[in-house]
């Protein structure tokens, strides 16, 4: 069951910071904490005991080799593994408190409260705006003038109201793919989601809609709680506040990005952010 | 004769035959639209349309064929094309691997290559026979059998068309299946279902064997659908066979209009799935 339309987010009370020494560097108070995560495609292991904690209104990026298991791990944050045959995931991930890998979560719900934006933009055969309403239909509850306002608050959020306000009725698809992949996340948004994830967001852009995509993310650090999987090693420089090194399954090493660029702890984050491989 | 030149000999020579290839089946094409145009011409008149099918020697037109044909078409496309396109559905969203649609896919296969006879014989054996007489609902089911594989494999190949990325983007928001399906890859994959209705319609509507088994055939008009009902196809096949002159005028002419509509019918399609890709840049 989809519950109904939560308050924005500016009418919740935000929790102080805390002062725990784990999430001091980081912007908000924890949103996901990952505790002895473990993944199987049938009978291969694919993620090795990951435990972490990720901040609210943070932009954290997983960097690392292609296999290494970062989408993987996105995937996890969102249950859509469970789309596909043979895939599980053991182990503890809660999101605002809850663990969402029990039996009893509604993964519906669940993807609702947690955004996702794929690598390839995929706008609906619909309209801009039936693109961005899509998700409040589902969920219902808003309509008429409120789900204006909501499409419009999306859209701006997103950095592309500008660009398609006169045309809001024409076809998703008729955009471009710069404006496709901001339309997608102005459509993941919409709902308000808890957290916001992006799978190599900017893999299938040009470098100017790159730099919207990125410029739309900074935005969005205010309220959301952002989880990026990217290959560009510039890119998590730039755009995350937190960066994850991932290697074979395994969790090497997260911290400030600045810290993880700049001097790492561990020889293979290292190796991977010197180019000596990868 | 050095390498390149013999390269260059062998590629003409394959260029030759293949235009060679598509002359040959070109030029069948043009003779068998010539005989019709040139035959069925002759035979062109209103009472075509106006008058029911005459006694040899005597003055009729098509009406009732036309009539017949065009009912049992709509009723077979009505009857089963939501069979095809909800199986097609099935096999491509939810048991894309599982045994059963191994299974469907396959029986799918052999029956859109199966002679269309076979059906008319079938739905003589299951329907014609424990009625007791022949019919034109008897007629549309078996149209309707033909229009199933049709329906069936184009949606199913339409849907696998769609991006991946773009139900999972729809399940990412929170959808269930049947949501995503009905919202975003129904219209994603519009224009190829819509093309694969009109397909159906178009392989149904000139089939002439699954017709002689269960409607037959009737000299008078008649919109009992629980009687034998005249219809192009058999028409067509009945007065091209007899000795009479005229009768085989009106079968020429008969061809002539089932061609013509076929044709019109693929160029409408065409019209109509340009006319939709062109108002994605503006219509809602």
């Amino acid at each position: 069951m989809i519950p109904s339309i939560k308050p924005p987010k500016h009418l919740k009370m935000r929790v102080p910071q805390t002062s725990a020494a784990e999430t001091s560097l980081q912007s908000g108070p924890p949103k996901i904490e990952i505790r002895g995560l473990n993944f199987y495609y049938g009978d291969m292991r694919s993620l090795h005991d990951i435990n972490m904690t990720l901040a609210d209104r943070s932009i954290t990026a997983f960097i690392g080799p292609s296999g290494c298991g970062k989408s993987t791990l996105l995937r996890v944050l969102n249950r859509m593994y469970a789309l596909y045959p043979n895939q599980r995931a053991e182990g503890e991930v809660l999101i605002g408190g809850r663990d969402i890998l029990g039996p009893t979560v509604d993964v519906a719900e669940l993807r609702y409260r947690v955004g996702m934006v794929f690598q390839k933009p995929t706008p609906f055969p619909m309209s801009v705006f039936d693109n961005v309403a899509f998700g409040l239909r589902l969920a219902g509850g808003v309509r008429g003038a409120d789900l204006k306002i909501r499409v419009e608050s999306a859209l701006r959020d997103a950095a592309i109201w500008d660009e398609v306000k006169d045309k809001l009725h024409a076809d998703g698809r008729s955009l471009s793919g710069g404006q496709q992949q901001r339309l997608c996340v102005a459509r993941a948004i919409a709902v308000q989601p808890d957290v916001l994830l992006l799978d190599e967001p900017t893999a299938a852009l040009d470098p100017i809609s790159t730099l919207r995509v990125e410029e739309t993310l900074q935005a969005l650090r205010e309220k959301y709680c952002i989880v990026v999987v990217t290959h560009n090693l510039q890119q998590a420089a730039r755009v995350s506040n937190v960066t994850g090194f991932m290697f074979m399954g395994e969790l090497v090493e997260i911290g400030p990005s600045n810290q993880i660029f700049t001097s790492p702890q561990d020889r293979r984050t290292d190796d991977y952010i010197t180019g000596r491989f990868g | 004769m050095n390498r390149r030149a013999l390269r260059k000999a062998k590629n003409g020579v394959f260029l030759a035959l293949s235009l060679i290839a598509t002359m040959t089946g070109l030029a069948c094409l043009a003779a068998i639209l010539w005989t019709l145009l040139s035959h069925g011409l002759a035979g062109m008149s209103w009472h075509l349309f106006t008058a029911m099918t005459p006694p040899p020697g005597g003055q009729g037109g098509l009406l009732n064929a036309l009539y017949g044909s065009a009912v049992m078409t709509l009723l077979g496309i009505l009857i089963g094309s939501p069979i095809g396109v909800l199986a097609g559905t099935y096999l491509a969203e939810y048991g894309r691997k599982s045994r059963l649609s191994t299974a469907i896919r396959f029986i799918n296969d052999v029956l859109l290559s199966a002679p269309s006879i076979i059906i008319g014989l079938f739905i003589y054996e299951i329907v014609v026979v424990r009625m007791g007489h022949f019919s034109a609902i008897a007629g549309a089911l078996s149209l309707a059998v033909l229009a199933i594989p049709v329906t069936l494999r184009t949606t199913e190949d339409m849907l696998n068309l769609v991006p991946i990325g773009m139900k999972d983007s729809s399940a990412a928001l929170g959808a269930y299946p049947w949501r995503t399906t009905i919202s975003v890859l129904y219209p994603a994959a519009r224009s190829g279902i819509v093309t694969g209705l009109l397909l159906a319609i178009a392989r149904i509507s000139g089939e002439t064997a699954p017709l002689l088994f269960t409607a037959l055939n009737n000299q008078f008009w008649s919109t009992n659908l629980n009687a034998p009902m005249a219809n192009l196809p058999v028409v067509i096949f009945q007065f091209a066979l007899s000795p009479y002159k005229d009768w085989q005028d009106l079968a020429w002419a008969g061809a002539l209009i089932i061609t013509v509509s076929i044709l019109v019918l693929s160029i409408s399609a065409r019209v109509l799935l340009a006319l939709l890709q062109s108002g994605r840049g503006s219509g809602r």
